[in-house]
């Protein structure tokens, strides 16, 4: 009835002395790069989309970068995240490896998940990744809860939830400020606002704002320009010490754009519940544009030389890897190896 | 000798878990004050951070049990009403199911989900009266339905150390229930049915309180019939092994289950039954009636769940 089962993630308790910046997002530089690299494999996961070698498709973040580097740059290597559909950027900015992510995405047996999770579900427990999500504002309880253990702990750690503005109306996101609030959890909601949920604009959809409801519960909150890295990193800092320090929640609605389509399905539709012209304006505000000018020119092209470098080794690794062996479909459904039976019997 | 009851059974079991293992937590709604029993006293015993009264927010504190559990805590929650779980369906079916299966095994979700007083309470009418096991079995959560106060706290005290999500449904019609107990208390393992009354000729299959008028008229058929009652225990996994040896003594089959009828649980043991183990007469199953929503009244509540007189007719059905 029952068959081994692969050891479990590595005890996530940490700690980790580091206050502040995340080691390896520690400069301007650094955050450019990691908003280079995750621009580069967006760009490249569309095109292995379209080759056929990623099945499903991807919600790509191509123009969100400087939300999630932004972030992660103010998280210790402990602190913990939640993340959505649209998950690439943030599994990648708090330090995922590029190559078992493509993997992933690929569906092969080297993925972060075994191939099990794909684009929506990728995680990676020991870089306190908790998971992507395909419910939109499912991870914010998540998050919570993760909190939550962590101050029963005795440790410092915070969480974060990330959530796009289409999670503004969904029950459970108000329910988990609610929560977090009262109970002063260490939790940083990140609303990441693209203006759209699929094809309706915000301001089609949310009545208030995003503050209004942070506001509602006490829970200290800020606007900024999310396509300005330096912008949101100050607020992340701001909002994580506070939390940190047992000062409750904190919020920061992050002003951004995505660049392509929902989904990459979607490119098939020609669907115009965007302009052109609003399109093009966003462009223009590029976040890595904005980031480039923080470094030197030969800087920036070491740097784009390194990062076309590592994903040349990522779609190697991903597209050199066995797919899973479909004997073991069912791995992992129960932690203790429980086999359901099968679908037909013989 | 003392009488045990249910919720104290319960009780114990919680208790003896927060004592074991500090990762043990609870919530939910009015826990502190115990008012579903359950958690009588275990507030101040273990304080309020770790015995957690929460707001009415079903939704957000299922996840938060998932993230506090994937981030090393062993959370019970506890749900007042049985119709709750159709509102955390998306956290417990969707999220916490799924996560280990999604993260290939990176990681496991210890939730226990607790319902104490699951199907009629009689009176409560049609959104406080639903026993929704089967769905959480259909989805493949591991699902418990104790009949006894020994097995409620063995199997609530094996569900809180069972490293996936387990729904403990605690039947109301077994909550009045109280046991001599002259053995000492323990876990009893996920997965094991037990033959509560042993038979030679039918095998009745009784979930959770069912059992009750299951043996009764087992008790009052004894000159006609010898029964046997199969008490699953755990519906999700299964004991199938145990209802094979069953089948083998007896041959036939009556399954009496308070789901409702289309793709309740009965149905997949006679399903089961009829595609892989010896019958010599074609089963029969007592539920509820398809798509039931208990109405309010009490003649109209009773009408509808799976009664005694209908097992008798189940029962001589099978042995013609």
């Amino acid at each position: 009835m029952t068959t081994p089962h692969e050891p479990g993630p590595a005890p996530l308790i940490g700690t980790a002395p580091l206050i502040g910046t995340a080691p390896d997002l520690r400069t301007a530089a650094d955050r450019y790069r990691r908003m280079r690299l995750i621009r580069g494999f967006e760009e490249l996961a569309l095109s292995l989309v379209k080759s056929g070698v990623i099945v499903g498709g991807t919600h790509p973040y191509i123009g969100q970068e400087a939300v999630a580097v932004g972030v992660c740059a103010a998280l210790r290597s402990d602190d913990l995240i939640t993340s959505t559909h649209r998950g690439h950027g943030h599994v990648l900015a708090k330090g995922a490896d590029p190559k078992r992510m493509l993997a992933e995405l690929a569906g092969r047996a080297t993925g972060l998940n075994r191939g099990r999770g794909g684009s929506m579900h990728a995680a990676d427990f020991s870089r306190g990744i908790l998971g992507a999500n395909g419910i939109v504002g499912a991870g914010a309880p998540i998050a919570a809860g993760a909190a939550w253990a962590g101050v029963r702990q005795g440790s410092d750690r915070i969480a974060v939830s990330f959530f796009g503005d289409g999670a503004l109306n969904q029950g459970v996101l108000l329910e988990t400020l609610n929560l977090a609030a009262i109970w002063r959890l260490p939790v940083l909601f990140v609303c990441e606002n693209n203006g759209y949920a699929t094809t309706l604009s915000a301001a089609a959809a949310v009545a208030g704002s995003a503050l209004g409801r942070a506001a509602a519960f006490g829970i200290p909150a800020e606007t900024v320009d999310g396509m300005d890295a330096e912008a949101v990193l100050a607020a992340s800092i701001s909002a994580a010490e506070r939390a940190r320090a047992g000062g409750g929640p904190g919020f920061v609605e992050c002003r951004t754009y995505r660049f392509e389509n929902h989904h990459t399905r979607d490119r098939a539709f020609r669907l115009a519940y965007r302009s052109a012209e609003e399109v093009a304006a966003w462009r223009e505000r590029d976040p890595l544009k904005l980031a480039s000018t923080l470094i030197s020119e030969d800087e920036r092209a070491a740097i784009d030389a390194e990062v076309a470098r590592i994903l040349a080794e990522a779609r190697e690794f991903a597209e050199a890897s066995p797919a899973p062996d479909p004997a073991g479909a069912c791995d992992h459904l129960y932690a203790d190896g429980l086999r359901p039976r099968a679908g037909a019997v013989p | 000798m003392s009488k045990l009851s249910y919720a104290k059974a319960m009780n114990k079991a919680l208790a003896g878990q927060l004592e074991a293992d500090p990762a043990v937590c609870v919530f939910g709604e009015d826990v502190g004050a115990g008012l579903a029993g359950l958690t009588l006293g275990l507030q101040e015993r273990f304080g309020p951070r770790r015995v957690v009264d929460t707001p009415l927010s079903e939704q957000a504190f299922a996840s938060l049990g998932t993230g506090a559990a994937l981030a090393g805590m062993r959370p019970v929650i506890e749900f007042q009403i049985p119709s709750l779980l159709f509102l955390t369906f998306e956290q417990i079916a969707n999220q916490a199911h799924k996560i280990s299966l999604m993260t290939g095994g990176q990681a496991s979700v210890p939730v226990t989900y607790v319902v104490p007083g699951s199907g009629s309470r009689e009176g409560w009418a049609g959104q406080h009266s639903d026993h929704p096991y089967s769905l959480f079995a259909h989805v493949g959560v591991k699902t418990v339905v104790p009949a006894t106060p020994s097995d409620a706290y063995g199997l609530l005290t094996a569900a809180i150390r069972d490293d996936d999500p387990t729904v403990v449904f605690a039947p109301a019609g077994a909550m009045a229930v109280r046991e001599d107990v002259t053995w000492e208390l323990g876990p009893v393992p996920l997965g094991e049915a037990r033959v509560r009354r042993e038979g030679a000729d039918v095998t009745v299959v009784a979930v959770g309180h069912l059992i009750y008028d299951a043996l009764a008229v087992a008790e009052e058929l004894a000159d006609e019939v010898s029964v046997e009652v199969f008490d699953p225990r755990t519906l999700f996994p299964f004991d199938w092994p145990a209802l094979d040896r069953s089948l083998a003594r007896t041959g036939r089959l009556v399954v009496i289950d308070d789901s409702n009828r289309s793709c309740g649980i009965g149905a997949e043991i006679l399903a089961t039954a009829a595609e892989e183990m010896r019958l010599t007469a074609p089963p029969k199953r007592v539920t509820r009636p398809d798509g039931a929503v208990l109405p309010f009244a009490l003649g109209l509540d009773r009408a509808l769940q799976p009664s005694r007189e209908q097992l008798r007719h189940a029962i001589r059905a099978v042995m013609k």
